[in-house]
């Protein structure tokens, strides 16, 4: 196995769905962030041997994003562009998979992300509607025609399916993902202040990080009508416990605990990283900020799935010979509060470690001072492609700047997996 | 036959090839038009399943006329007998009895159009090369082999009128929608839509009635409606060629020959032979920038650099970006840089029109906070402040970064490339690219070789010029080059004027009764009354300000910008009074100095000679073209 370093990247700000489509699509988003990392490093965007680019939800005029954006940037048409979906981890997919073709030689220097625009995600026509124009599209006299307009059903035509619903349901259970969540909070009971006193941590660390200068993998965006986006928006300055006691349970309906607020926000961004090769670094004269030193996927129970950092990290752990507390620091991401109290709970919980994970007992408890420092998902949002992308980045900068050396990024994947990523600084 | 090539095809239709020996580009000289009625003579004799004319250039279509055979036209006679002989030739081509297609690809313009009208059918090749237009009203003449006769039959004289008037040139798409063309195909089909819509038999498609009646009974509405349009744009006296074209297709449904008086009076007219003169003119700046002989100095941009984000800077970029080039623009925030992001766009979807195209060019355009694009830059040009300390600094710091074969450029207009090169290892490699505002409207490009400059950086500067669509006129560094340097002691004059108590709207319309796009006072509120002034005591030789525009300046009206100065901006434009009557000879002592200076900077070697330094006031400062230049009128005065 050789080294695969990671060289540098960059992520956009990651902006809040608020009512209707975002100013930028999802290509548009991973093309501003991946001009400026690829500005500033000391070879052409055409000197890449391939951009991977994950993405869970790409729009219908965005098909295969990974070489769409792969032209955008000006990699030119020799450079190969792919698109992997891994759901939630889709931007840690694709830096697997880009550790594969490095490993096996196929590639040296790769450009490897995720996006999301999920403030795009489609309105789609129910199946009714669908059968009714395809109905239509067959006739062919005026007549038939004027019939077939008087068979329509207003209540079909005015009641879309809400793509973003189906992206956040289970497809073989058929729980929202949320709800697999509320499964983990009584599984462990975990409570809504519990979750709620995270959620408003998680703001208070993510403006802190700011306030610190600690978010420098932030490019800008800028769109055509000159508007500038530089923060994450989703972020509140006045998170509080009272605020977030207000929002009713979302998911399960009046008697759940989870809320909008104590869950990741729905938000478009797009996160890059670039790998490089032992032979890359030499040739180009790189400087890396890290190494990818071991990645895992797990699966799980679909309805537990936000255990999978528990499953995937595991397994990392035990190849290492590591404890949690061998661990530098942690990007846990953060889909709902309640997921990440349950992957603690679940470690320090000696039947589940012994049933679920092969192990003699409770594997203990990451230090709160060592999991997502800067905050997380609750307070930036969850543009699920980019997610994964970002915490292997982030996690290396909090590494670098607390003079670390060890760190484990891990991500919850709907479905019913987990993915998790050991990185070391350089 | 020399320039034509008959290709007879299995199913009897013939495709008639124009290939002009010893050209690159395929235009209607005398012996290709003889050539083509020996084709016809021959067709008469064996009529073919149907006709497809063709280009064999690359390069496009037809670009129009032989220009080249305009400046024989020097006894009376001569004009009415050219336009005889294209009005016939494509009459004939009218009247044949098969079927006859033009395949247009690429330009087709004036006379090609003119060609192309006298077939049954036109099929456009959707391609970004594709231009079709009757400019001849730009070389002050008029379209006089049947465009004024067959292009309002096909778009209705309204639009026909329109293209005719302006010079402007359709796509294949809009000449497709607007009826020019029958059909706009893409390139991988041309050939069989060209065949399959020969043999067709299908009937043009007909004009719809109302358009009917404006090109027959009521051409006298379309007729006024356009007379009023030219009037707002061009005097009579100045440009007499729009007003021909209204008459001829009004009074004799665009046959010139009915008319001989008309076509002796505007093919003779100064005008006409002054417009040649400065397409001849445009033809030797874009010379400047074309590639020389030796191959190994060729120089092609890539990625421009573009150092300050104000309006020249971020004009500027987005220029480069919209021809095609990557840009980093570089200032000191993405905040700082919004505004220009914003007019960047604006500018793209103005000019592109397509989202895709539009799309690219914006991600073409890359903010550079960090300016990370100057190692990869071919092209650096620094727009900042006018500040020989700030812009020393920054050449300080990007110098060790640039590619060795980049060339640095600074559009400063007021300060000496000689003192801004002193901070540079390699001080011989800055050269000067001075555009002009607005940059997207103003055609030239000063580019300014200092004392001892590196040659191969100024060819190099003039080719990036010439590759962005721009032309580029090489002068020497002195203050003010030669556009603002001639343009100073101008303005100067105007003001003075107005100081001796001429209303400004009087000393405005005098010029523009000279033939200037705009008057001086006028021009002095839109740079700046502060740039005015600055740039006065630059250019002046230490003369007094004027009164009046100190006066101003010192309450704060600085014109456009401040909503105030000599007139009142507030609404966006110049609130003018009705101007009082001009005094004798009022134009001719404003226009004294411009001219003088022009001499004057020819005789100090800042432009090379007379007709360049004429390029340069021209394209630079829009000074009445049809005069030929201001050396030139001085020239033809005497």
């Amino acid at each position: 196995m050789q080294p695969i370093y990671v060289v540098d990247g960059a992520r956009t700000p990651f902006l809040k769905a608020q009512k209707g489509p975002g100013p930028f699509a999802a290509s548009d988003l991973a093309t501003q962030a991946g001009r400026t990392l690829l500005l500033r490093q000391p070879f052409a965007p055409s000197d890449l041997d391939e951009v991977i680019l994950g993405c869970a939800a790409p729009s219908p005029d965005e098909t295969n994003i990974g070489r769409m954006v792969a032209l955008r940037l000006g990699c030119g048409k020799k450079v190969p562009g792919w698109t992997v979906m891994r759901n939630c981890a889709s931007g840690m997919q694709a830096i697997d998979s880009a550790i594969a073709n490095i490993q096996c030689g196929r590639s040296q220097l790769v450009l490897a992300g995720g996006v999301d625009a999920l403030s795009r995600a489609p309105l789609l026509y129910s199946d009714a509607m669908v059968r009714w124009f395809a109905g239509m599209m067959s006739l062919r006299t005026v007549n038939q025609k004027i019939r077939h307009f008087l068979k329509l059903r207003p209540a079909a035509l005015l009641t879309p399916v809400i793509g973003l619903m189906k992206g956040l349901t289970d497809p073989v259970i058929g729980l929202l993902m949320g709800q697999t969540a509320e499964n983990l909070a009584w599984k462990f009971g975990i409570n809504r202040r519990q979750m709620d006193e995270f959620a408003v941590r998680s703001h208070q660390r993510a403006l802190a990080a700011r306030q610190a200068g600690h978010l420098a993998e932030i490019v800008p965006l800028v769109d055509g009508q000159g508007t500038v986006y530089a923060e994450d928006d989703g972020v509140r300055a006045d998170a509080d416990l009272a605020g977030m006691a207000k929002p009713k349970p979302f998911f399960d309906k009046k008697y759940g605990n989870i809320t909008a607020a104590n869950s990741s926000q729905i938000t478009d961004g797009a996160a890059w990283v670039l790998l490089a090769s032992e032979e890359a670094v030499q040739k180009w004269g790189l400087e890396p900020i890290g190494k990818i030193v071991d990645s895992q996927w797990s699966g799980l129970e679909p309805a537990q799935m936000g255990l999978g950092p528990v499953h995937a990290a595991t397994p990392i752990l035990q190849r290492h010979g590591l404890q949690l507390a061998d661990i530098d620091y942690w990007e846990l991401n953060e889909a709902f509060a309640a997921q990440v109290l349950g992957c603690q709970a679940a470690w320090q919980d000696d039947d589940y470690c012994r049933e679920q994970l092969d192990l003699p007992g409770a594997l203990g408890k990451i230090d709160e001072a060592r999991l997502n420092v800067d905050g997380g998902a609750v307070a930036i949002g969850h543009p699920v492609g980019a997610s994964g992308a970002r915490i292997v980045l982030h996690l290396l900068h909090v590494l670098r700047r607390n003079n670390a050396q060890r760190g484990i990024a891990t991500i919850c994947i709907g479905g019913g997996l987990g993915g998790a990523m050991l990185v070391e600084t350089c | 036959m020399k320039h034509w090539q008959l290709n007879n095809e299995a199913n009897g239709i013939v495709v008639a090839v124009l290939d002009r020996a010893g050209e690159s580009t395929n235009a209607l000289s005398t012996e290709v038009m003889l050539e083509l009625s020996q084709i016809l003579d021959q067709l008469d004799k064996t009529p073919p399943a149907g006709l497809i004319i063709r280009s064999g250039k690359a390069a496009g279509f037809i670009a129009g006329a032989d220009i080249g055979e305009f400046s024989q036209l020097d006894t009376p006679g001569k004009g009415l007998a050219l336009v005889a002989r294209g009005w016939d030739l494509f009459n004939r081509l009218a009247a044949v009895s098969y079927p006859t297609l033009a395949l247009v690809r690429g330009h087709c313009l004036g006379g090609g159009l003119e060609l192309a009208l006298a077939c049954r059918y036109l099929l456009a090749v959707d391609e970004a090369g594709t231009k079709m237009g009757l400019p001849e009203v730009m070389l002050g003449i008029f379209p006089g082999w049947g465009g004024m006769l067959r292009l309002p039959q096909r778009v209705g004289p309204a639009a026909a009128l329109d293209l005719m008037l302006t010079g402007k040139t359709l796509d294949a798409k809009r000449a497709r929608n607007m009826g020019l063309a029958d059909d706009c195909v893409p390139p991988r089909v041309m050939e069989m839509a060209a065949r399959q819509l020969l043999l067709s038999q299908q009937p043009r498609r007909a004009l719809p009635l109302v358009q009917r009646l404006l090109n027959g009974p009521l051409k006298a509405v379309v007729a006024n409606g356009a007379r009023k349009q030219v009037a707002k744009k061009a005097r009579p006296e100045h440009y007499p060629a729009p007003y021909a074209i209204i008459d001829l297709w009004q009074q004799h449904d665009g046959n010139a020959l009915a008319a001989p008086e008309v076509v002796e009076r505007i093919i003779q007219s100064p005008t006409a032979k002054n417009l040649l003169r400065v397409f001849h003119l445009q033809e030797r700046l874009k010379g400047f920038g074309k590639p020389s002989d030796d191959k190994a100095s060729d120089f092609t941009a890539r990625h421009v650099h573009v150092i300050g984000a104000g309006v020249m800077g971020g004009d500027i970029a987005a220029w480069c970006a919209l021809r095609g080039l990557t840009v980093t623009l570089q200032d000191q925030s993405l905040e700082r840089m919004a505004p220009a992001l914003k007019r960047a766009h604006a500018l793209f979807v103005k000019r592109l029109r397509e989202p895709l195209k539009i799309r690219a060019a914006f991600d073409r355009l890359i903010p550079d906070v960090a300016g990370d694009g100057v190692a990869h830059a071919d092209v650096v040009i620094e727009a900042i402040f006018e500040s020989v300390e700030a812009k020393h600094a920054l050449f300080r710091a990007i110098e060790p970064k640039l590619k060795p074969t980049a060339v640095l450029a600074s559009n400063t207009s007021s300060l000496r490339l000689e003192d801004l090169r002193t901070a540079l290892a390699r001080p011989e490699r800055l050269v000067g690219i001075h555009f002009f505002n607005p940059v997207a409207m103003m055609p030239l490009v000063e580019v300014v070789e200092a004392e001892g400059a590196d040659p191969t950086m100024v060819r190099a500067a003039c080719a990036f010029v010439k590759q962005i669509d721009k032309l580029p006129l090489p002068v020497k560094s002195a203050p003010g080059f030669l556009v603002n340097a001639v343009l100073a002691p101008y303005m100067l004059a105007a003001m003075r004027a107005v100081d001796d108590g001429i209303s400004p709207e009087t000393v405005d319309e005098a010029m523009l009764a000279f033939g200037m796009p705009m008057g001086p006072i006028e021009l002095v509120d839109t740079v700046g009354l502060d740039i005015a002034l600055a740039a006065g005591q630059q250019l002046a030789g230490g003369a007094e300000a004027p009164r009046c525009l100190q006066q101003r300046v010192d309450r704060g009206q600085l014109g456009k910008k401040s909503g105030q100065g000599f007139y009142d901006w507030s609404s966006g434009q110049a609130k003018k009074a009705a101007p009082g009557s001009v005094p004798a000879g009022l134009a001719e002592k404003l226009v004294k100095p411009l001219v003088d200076r022009s001499s004057q900077l020819v005789a100090d070697g800042v432009v090379a000679d007379a007709d360049l330094a004429d390029a340069g006031v021209i394209f630079g400062t829009g000074f009445a073209p049809f005069t030929g230049g201001p050396l030139h009128l001085r020239a033809g005065r005497r």
